[in-house]
């Protein structure tokens, strides 16, 4: 099953494009992570997603083929949007009173445990709560309506490193013990390794990468050789290319199989690499199936 | 650092000897991290047979990291039949690691050591020593696992 799917989708507020021809197939079970630079449609994507906001064009439906949107859509995901927004003069206990009345499902004795285990006290404003805690109560509000989508935008980019570490432990445990699926976007890529077992990155308003981040690791090497030599390469293959005028480091698409040309050695990429290099570039791509109809050279597309 | 060490992490690791950690440094895949702790807990005896593996959801919670990481490597330490996975109870060390017998690890150390004086005599540094371990080390293991796979298309390709 996928838990979002997407076929042509575009969104244009006026006369600006922010998504455009966006094909995706996540399957559940998976923490997806969101790259992009800024201005890349992530947030616009997430909105559609939670049926924020409508597609302009094309289609889009979640956990197994809802409209998103709809009522068993809006059901089944939680969302927690960039800042983790909250009532500020409302206290953790107003904050779960209103949310249970505001949704068709809310597992008021999962809140209060989550809370007690947090050590967040139920009668605190949520303004006076430390930034970490405001992002475990938004989080906690989220979850407690038991989604099997969680969508987080942007969730740790305030955060201090340890309420940041305390945060994604509580999603991940939550995928752990739920089945959560999940889609975040991030801009800390470091993080990612960790956290993410499938990627999607976003450029230009388009989907740049999507994939299985086992798969697209395997799918990638670095090439390490003379960079007089560097240009003997298909273009095709090489996604960026890093060099001095002796020595050139070329990430290209290839697997562990394909033979090493004598003088250049082969090394396995990370994922911070890995995406570095197509933020970099933002017209290469690496996606599954079918290649989108790309307006750019035809030699920077991928099978 | 003791990040994230509320008691609900706790309680999880008192039923195993080990507790993992990860070092984001390392360019290691985090999965791959986890197998060789388990096995490095293994060849020093910090581990033995019946002893109990973290449960996933303590590895998650403690580390924040992908449940599925951690899954990946416990059925990678299963293949090698090292661990097993009972349903409800827990994954627990099966084998011990097989170690070379004490005589012959102590003659391996000697000429390692009188490789490295000669190393030392020719002007390697620690560092330069170290990156040609590495080197040699890597490629040794490449090559090996190179010819193994690739012997048979190579066999193919000479008959066509």
């Amino acid at each position: 099953m996928n838990i979002i799917e997407t076929h042509s989708l575009g969104k244009s507020y006026g006369t600006t494009k922010a998504l455009h021809d966006c094909n995706l197939a996540i399957p559940e079970g998976h923490v997806a992570a969101l790259v992009g630079p800024n201005g890349a449609g992530k947030s616009t994507l997430l909105n559609l997603a939670v049926g924020l906001a409508a597609p302009t064009s094309g289609e889009l439906s979640v956990l197994g083929g809802y409209r998103a949107g709809s009522l068993p859509a809006l059901d089944g995901i939680g969302f927690v949007a960039q800042d983790t927004p909250l009532y500020k003069n409302l206290s953790a206990a107003d904050m779960l009173h209103l949310t249970r009345n505001l949704n068709r499902h809310f597992d008021q004795a999962y809140a209060e445990a989550r809370l007690a285990e947090l050590g967040i006290p139920q009668k605190r404003k949520a303004g006076k709560l430390s930034g970490g805690q405001q992002a475990q109560l938004a989080l906690t509000l989220a979850l407690a309506r038991r989604p099997r989508l969680l969508v987080l935008d942007e969730p740790v980019a305030m955060l201090d490193p340890i309420a940041r570490h305390d945060f994604m432990a509580t999603v991940l445990t939550a995928a752990t013990d739920d089945g959560v699926s999940v889609l975040l976007s991030s801009h800390v890529l470091a993080e990612l390794e960790r956290v993410a077992d499938y990627l999607i990155m976003m450029s230009l308003g388009r989907i740049q990468v999507a994939g299985e981040v086992d798969d697209l690791l395997a799918g990638h090497r670095v090439l390490t050789g003379p960079t007089a030599e560097a240009g003997r390469y298909d273009e095709r293959t090489v996604v960026h290319v890093r060099g001095g005028d002796a020595q050139a480091h070329l990430l290209v698409r290839s697997t562990a199989d394909d033979p090493v040309p004598r003088g250049w050695e082969a090394h396995p990429v990370g994922l911070e690499e890995l995406a570095l290099a197509y933020l970099r570039e933002p017209g290469a791509a690496a996606l599954p199936g079918p290649v989108p109809s790309w307006d750019a050279d035809p030699a920077e597309m991928t099978r | 650092m003791a990040i994230g060490q509320r008691d609900s992490d706790r309680v999880g690791a008192q039923n195993s000897p080990i507790e993992f950690r990860l070092d984001p440094a390392s360019g290691v895949p985090t999965y791959l991290q986890l197998v060789h702790q388990v096995e490095h807990a293994l060849r020093l005896g910090y581990l033995k047979p019946g002893d109990q593996l973290p449960k996933v959801r303590d590895v998650v919670a403690s580390l924040a990291i992908n449940p599925n990481t951690v899954s990946k490597a416990y059925r990678e330490l299963e293949t090698k039949g090292l661990i097993v996975g009972r349903p409800g109870q827990g994954t627990f060390i099966l084998a011990t690691l097989s170690q070379v017998a004490l005589p012959e690890l102590t003659g391996l150390r000697r000429s390692l050591r009188g490789w490295l004086a000669k190393a030392d005599t020719a002007g390697l540094d620690e560092s330069g020593i170290s990156a040609l371990v590495a080197s040699e080390l890597r490629g040794f293991y490449e090559r090996r696992s190179g010819s193994r796979s690739s012997a048979p298309s190579g066999e193919t390709e000479g008959v066509a």
